[in-house]
């Protein structure tokens, strides 16, 4: 039986989708390293970025390692298993403060501290009245600041 | 299903359900504005900003589910020619491009108090951006030929191929790491208390029933289009011998 | 009450934008949708009338 003209436009359009999504898939998992958009401080430590390249690196605010002289600022960003310190000059987001994930764009100086042009701030996606924040603090039902630094 | 592919049934129930989505629209709209500007606590981070959400939200929902609806309708009118379906497409496509704008601006404004930055080329605002484009690209190509019929055509396939992005955006987050934050919902449930989740299904509703209602409008307004034009070519054909018709028939 | 919900916490000048914005694009789309349904029903009431009355 020869097939309708009907399901010969389903068919087409049905492998043409399947050509088209397998192709994608393929050409996102090649570019998998360029669709990222900061690095974490253990692929910094792993492998350390020229002083020339222009990069983003994001992970947590460590708690107490923000110093604060005039407008220069420096402050610690980890994911938890490595450390990376950054310098900046600047104005600093709202959300910007200690346990909260941070994205700075900027060069890997050669002393080993990250010289952040931009800074941005980075929040999860928690939301919740302040009284239900704070009752979870008390109670240690608290996990900070999520997990900004994937994998 | 050949029965809805005839346009007078079909507008029979489309224009029976229109009061009833205005009803919707315009209660969930009076219940959820206050609850989002007034009622719902302030978020615990972001204080009142994140106020922006209950249209942020609802706006990127709907681009998402109108840009589906317009890719099913593309694909019935591509297989089955099912005039209805392409009718559909085309008269959600302007929906949809209204919402991704309103989920783009919105988003502008979310991000320049609460991220420091207005824009970033992440993943998910590039993949939505992308979005935006798409719809456009849509409408442009539907008036883009002479021949109305090519013109739907290349649109239908065009918003076909944009499929391959709805995916993209919705992963974005989880795939890549980004600037933008991962979905409210994960695999252990909503990660928004229930005070700030109602307000935002109240809006999302809102915003779903608006669409229906501005979509009935528009298939009425299509298939008035198309009868007007009938009636023309029509007429314009009528003093002439049945040899000519055929060629008046493609003039404007 | 009123002066808080104008402040935003200080945000007001992102949070109103966008509900303003919302707004205008809303009942935007309506219009423009319903002014050319309305247009429309008239051309061919116009054009049923002409056919009735004959050239």
């Amino acid at each position: 039986m020869a097939l309708t003209r009907k399901t010969r436009r389903m068919y087409f359009i049905g492998l043409g989708l399947l050509g088209l999504f397998g192709g994608a898939a393929l050409m996102l998992s090649a570019f998998q390293d360029n669709l990222v958009f900061f690095r974490s401080p253990s692929e910094i430590a792993a492998n350390r970025p020229s002083p020339t390249q222009r990069l983003r690196i994001g992970g947590l605010v460590e708690v107490g390692s923000i110093a604060k002289t005039g407008e220069n600022v420096t402050f610690s960003v980890t994911d938890n298993e490595h450390v990376l310190k950054v310098s900046y000059k600047g104005i600093l987001p709202d959300l910007f403060k200690e346990g909260q994930g941070v994205v700075a764009e900027g060069t890997m100086g050669a002393d080993g501290v990250f010289a952040a042009r931009e800074v941005l701030a980075k929040h999860d996606e928690n939301y919740m009245p302040r009284e239900v924040a704070d009752a979870l603090k008390k109670s240690g039902h608290w996990q900070e600041g999520g997990a900004p630094a994937k994998e | 299903m050949h029965k809805y592919a005839n346009p007078t049934e079909f507008m029979r129930i489309a224009n029976a359900v229109l009061p009833w989505a205005a009803g919707v629209t315009v209660i969930c709209f009076m219940v959820g504005l206050p609850l989002a500007l007034i009622a719902s606590p302030a978020d615990y981070q972001q204080g009142e900003a994140y106020r922006i959400m209950y249209i942020h939200v609802p706006s990127a929902w709907m681009g998402l589910m109108v840009y589906s609806i317009m890719a099913g309708g593309s694909a019935g009118f591509l297989i089955w020619r099912h005039p209805i379906a392409h009718l559909v497409a085309r008269a959600s496509a302007p929906l949809g491009a209204i919402f991704t704008a309103l989920c783009l601006v919105t988003g502008m404004l979310w991000g320049q108090p609460m991220w420091g930055t207005f824009w970033v080329w992440d993943a998910r605002l590039t993949s939505m951006l992308m979005l935006f484009f798409l719809y456009l690209g849509y409408l442009a190509l539907g008036e883009a030929f002479e021949d109305p019929e090519r013109g739907d055509k290349a649109a239908a396939v065009l918003a076909l191929v944009g499929t391959v992005n709805l995916p993209i955006i919705h992963f974005s987050v989880e795939w890549w790491n980004t600037l933008h934050q991962p979905s409210i919902f994960t695999m252990k449930g909503m990660t928004i208390s229930a005070d700030m989740i109602w307000p935002l299904f109240a809006m999302v509703f809102a915003f779903m029933g608006y669409y229906v209602c501005i979509l009935v409008l528009r298939l009425r307004s299509e298939i008035l289009n198309a009868k007007i034009r009938n009636a023309r070519s029509a007429r314009a054909a009528q003093p002439m011998s049945a040899t000519t018709t055929a060629a008046t028939q493609g003039a404007p | 009450m009123i002066d808080h919900l104008i402040h935003m916490g200080g945000y007001a000048a992102y949070v109103w934008p966008a509900y303003g914005l919302a707004t205008v694009c809303i009942v935007g789309l309506y219009v423009t949708t319903r002014r050319t349904l309305k247009a429309r029903e008239q051309e061919f009431e116009r054009l049923k009338r002409e056919r009735r009355e004959g050239p």
